[in-house]
């Protein structure tokens, strides 16, 4: 998968997100085994420890688990994955509606706005699959 | 030899040149399995501390400890070091120099290092002399990387090379050193390293004014490590 690191906040918390993204956005499988810590860490570009940390974070919160001899795995737990995707559309929806305060839209241009983008992406979709 | 956990451990060290101070009084200590960033503007005593864990320079007053001992011949065959100048044998070819280190040191892996130049292209069979400035660090880099250490010192390892180059260097030595090894790398390309480093020391004047985790940098301050060492060391 792709990393992708800012400078400003602690890495093991962009890790964090980015391994939850790809959760549940399919790149990992439930049930998945993940790659190595090592492995990981090299493919991001990142310190093996800072990685540790991130993946040991997201065991804690249930969403990896682990097996002594065979590693380190994805959740089979599809409803958990489920609410970990709707937490973070909503933490997206939230970021994206204070934004478009900032800019002075009222609720209905903000859903005016939404609509339309939705109608161009079908459009979009219906015309390349022509 | 020793079962300590401090891999490097400086005690009250002091480093004088005649009546300038290049060390002031240091004291800290690294644990294995970390990468470390060395950092401070220039003349701060980066290479000073580098050359005493070395063992190329000795201590005015206080003490360095390799793994519990003043360095020397078992020091040395647990540290890999990586000098700011070439020290190689400029008529030597690359693969020359390989069989060179390979009889020299006991942990010198030399299919590590073949691999590792053919990724970096380096000419295996020009004189070292023929080589660009660059290259000639690749190489240099390359042997000391192919060590299986305890201690890799690395002074200014990413200088000379172009960000392509950059990037698989920073890939081999997180890839290279072995997980119970300790990397320390002093550089100012600070925002090309930080993200590899799990620690920084922040040197000034010869003093140790700052060592802390990377990630606890950013997470109290908001900034990279990179911005914070230009805040602390505004001209």
């Amino acid at each position: 998968m792709k990393w992708q690191i800012d400078s400003d906040r602690p890495v093991y918390k962009q890790l964090i997100e980015q391994t939850e993204q790809a959760i549940v956005s399919g790149i990992f499988s439930p049930g998945e085994r993940l790659p190595s810590v090592r492995d990981l860490a090299a493919e991001a570009g990142v310190n093996p420890n800072t990685m540790q940390r991130a993946l040991a974070e997201l065991e804690r919160s249930g969403i990896l688990y682990s097996q002594r001899t065979s590693g380190r795995f994805i959740t089979d737990d599809e409803e958990m994955i489920d609410k970990l995707r709707y937490q973070k559309a909503e933490e997206d929806a939230r970021t994206f509606f204070d934004n478009m305060k900032k800019l002075d839209l009222s609720a209905d241009e903000i859903a005016r706005l939404l609509r339309a983008i939705f109608e161009e992406d079908k459009d979009e979709k219906s015309a390349s699959n022509e | 030899m020793n079962s300590t956990a401090d891999l490097l451990k400086c005690e009250d060290l002091t480093k004088k040149f005649g009546k300038d101070t290049a060390l002031d009084n240091i004291s800290f200590s690294l644990d294995p399995g970390h990468i470390v960033g060395l950092l401070g503007p220039n003349g701060a005593g980066k290479t000073t501390l580098i050359k005493m864990a070395a063992g190329l320079l000795t201590p005015t007053s206080g003490a360095i400890l390799i793994d519990g001992d003043a360095p020397g011949v078992y020091s040395k065959g647990i540290v890999s070091y990586l000098p700011e100048r070439t020290y190689l044998n400029e008529s030597m070819t690359p693969d020359q120099t390989i069989k060179f280190f390979s009889d020299f040191y006991e942990d010198f892996d030399p299919e590590r290092a073949g691999e590792m130049m053919e990724s970096l292209n380096v000419n295996r069979t020009k004189p070292v002399k023929n080589l660009s400035k660059g290259t000639k660090e690749k190489l240099q880099l390359i042997l000391v990387m192919s060590r299986k250490a305890r201690l890799y010192l690395l002074d200014e390892p990413i200088g000379g090379v172009d960000p392509a180059a950059r990037d698989y260097i920073l890939n081999t030595i997180l890839q290279n050193y072995e997980e119970d090894a300790t990397v320390i790398i002093s550089t100012h390309l600070i925002a090309d390293v930080e993200q590899i480093l799990d620690e920084v020391l922040f040197l000034q004047d010869g003093k140790l004014i700052l060592q802390e985790s990377v990630d606890t940098i950013r997470e109290e301050r908001g900034l990279s490590v990179d911005e914070t060492f230009r805040e602390v060391f505004r001209c």
